[in-house]
């Protein structure tokens, strides 16, 4: 029987408090080596708490954490040899140009100065910024520049990869172009751990998803298992005036039904699994935003 | 046979103050120079150049010498010191500052295989590299004014080197401790430029108060002043040695300073 794999990033009962607020409240989370975890949640849920500790920039005040096999924060800088990170901010030199960039984080990924044109080479071509090597950051678009971030991460081949909020702020477009090419980084191998609050990113991209909220997961799984686990196959969308949804609401809720109330409409879930009893209305096929407002109690962004 | 993802390479343990970790830093900062090199390089020039001539001749018109030196000699030496101070205190204050607070740059830097300890060095060496350059252009404005060479000027560089250093050092403490850069103006006022006025720049300490010339020996300004000026006119051996450990120890005790404080602002 083959070993199983050791998990590329472990989190067991990490809490980190900042004062009064614990960000991070009893974690755990696990990336399997070569697959794509979604860390999904609300803003404020400890998604980017949770990147900083990977990366030690946060130090936690209780639990056990390791990324790569390397115990945190104490071989947190091998584990950072081995992994590259995506920030949400975009924190690249903007008087540099795309070249420079890269030049400078091989130097801190110490690539062999041998190897040193070949990563960059590698690197500009992952960004697909062939054409704009040599342009100075702060001429590239929003998208390039956040193409540049990634391949600013992958200079050094890294093992792992941090997205935190890969395609934030960015638009439908240049959203498909880095999905298609995170989705070509998973393919090889590559283990990642993302974080966002975008539904179908994380439906796309992820092997796992894991819902955080008020700093733990509330629930971790496929896509598919999670859905089939908190709301069932179908749901039915009941429409009306407010005190209507309001009624519908209480009658379903009286019914054993879960319900997740949008502005306009009430979505009774779990229709399915009844025999009868449903209420009256459009019925749709369950999906993962309607379990991660069930279980954070937020509203998609 | 290729490596598959989850092979795991032999762990190696990284240590502190790596060199790789430490070149990376400074590339980083050698390649952005590239792009502001002209308008330090103009300032650092100018500056000294203006002090020289206000200084040198205006007021040298009016006095012909001091402590035995004329006074061009006397300021051309002394400025040294101020180039030392300028090129390096603020570099590091306002240059930290923005690079944590503005651009992000250290949570870029710190996700790679480098620590706080390694960055706040990289930014001093690098600062203080510039600062062994930059502090001589006094020295070359004042021959142009009629200070004689000397073999003891090529110790300049390495003086300016090491006391910047620790300016460095100090100005990346200031940045981690203060939570606005308008609250410089504090530091700029109270702190920096009394030590520069009480370091023997521009006229000698032995005629300023008591408690100014006690304040001036802890003033590691006047360290540099001092060594400055005795590299250039004479050594004097053991006084030499002592004006060394001043600017040497205020390096080290403000170097971990700034690790102490870069690490709580950057680590949480």
């Amino acid at each position: 029987m083959p070993a199983t794999p050791s998990p590329a990033i472990s989190l067991r009962g990490v809490v980190k408090c900042f004062g009064s607020i614990r960000a991070v409240d009893g974690l755990d989370l696990e990336v399997p080596e070569g697959t794509c975890v979604g860390l999904l949640g609300p803003n404020g849920a400890g998604k980017s708490t949770t990147m900083k500790l990977l990366t030690a920039q946060a130090i936690a005040d209780e639990g056990e954490l390791s990324v790569l096999g390397y115990r945190l924060p104490g071989e947190s800088k091998q584990a950072r040899a081995e992994c590259g990170v995506v920030p949400q901010l975009d924190n690249l030199d903007t008087t540099l140009t795309v070249e420079q960039n890269l030049i400078v984080f091989a130097h801190l990924y110490r690539i062999e100065r041998g190897e040193r044109a070949a990563a960059v080479d590698r690197a500009v071509r992952i960004a697909n910024l062939d054409e704009r090597r040599d342009s100075k950051v702060d001429e590239l678009s929003g998208g390039m520049r956040r193409r540049l971030l990634i391949a600013r991460a992958l200079v050094h081949r890294p093992r792992m990869l941090l997205l935190d909020e890969p395609t934030v702020g960015l638009d439908p477009q240049v959203r498909q172009e880095l999905w298609a090419l995170i989705d070509g980084l998973r393919s090889e191998g590559t283990s990642i751990l993302m974080s966002t609050h975008y539904i179908e990113e994380a439906e796309r991209l992820a092997d796992t998803v894991t819902i955080m909220a008020e700093g733990h997961a509330v629930a971790a799984g496929r896509p598919a298992q999670l859905v089939a686990e908190h709301v069932g196959g179908q749901a039915v969308e009941v429409y009306g005036a407010p005190e209507e949804l309001t009624a519908a609401e209480a009658a379903a809720t009286q019914r054993g039904f879960r319900t997740r109330r949008t502005g306009t409409s009430v979505a009774v879930l779990g229709t399915d699994a009844t025999n009868g009893g449903a209420p009256e209305g459009r019925p749709r096929v369950t999906t993962l935003e309607d379990v991660f407002v069930l279980l954070t109690g937020e509203e998609v962004a | 046979m290729s490596a598959s993802p989850s092979s795991r390479p032999a762990k190696r343990r990284l240590g502190r103050l790596e060199r790789p970790a430490l070149r990376g830093v400074l590339v980083r900062e050698m390649i952005n120079f590239s792009s502001y090199w002209r308008s330090t390089t103009f300032s650092s020039t100018v500056e000294p150049t203006i002090f020289l001539l206000a200084f040198g001749f205006g007021f040298g018109s009016l006095v012909s010498e001091v402590g035995g030196f004329r006074y061009v000699e006397f300021v051309g030496t002394g400025v040294v010191a101020t180039a030392v101070l300028f090129s390096s205190v603020f570099p590091a204050m306002f240059g930290t500052f923005i690079k944590y607070q503005f651009q992000h740059t250290y949570d870029a830097i710190l996700a790679a295989p480098v620590d706080t300890e390694e960055l706040v060095t990289g930014e001093a060496l690098w600062i203080a590299t510039r600062t062994g350059v930059y502090g001589c252009t006094p020295l070359l404005v004042a021959m142009i004014f009629g200070l004689d060479p000397s073999w003891g000027m090529l110790a300049v560089p390495p003086i300016a080197f090491l006391a910047g250093f620790g300016w460095a050092c100090f100005g990346i403490s200031i940045a981690a401790f203060l939570k606005s850069i308008e609250n410089f103006n504090y530091v700029t006022s109270s702190v920096i430029t009394p030590l520069f006025l009480v370091a023997g720049t521009f006229f000698p300490i032995d005629q300023l108060p008591e408690g100014a010339q006690i304040a001036a020996q802890i003033n590691p300004l006047y360290h540099c002043v001092e060594l400055v000026r005795h590299a250039v006119f004479g050594w004097e051996g053991a006084t030499d040695a002592a004006h060394l450990g001043a600017i040497a120890g205020f390096g080290l005790v403000m170097w971990r300073v700034a690790i102490f404080g870069m690490e709580r602002k950057l680590v949480t």
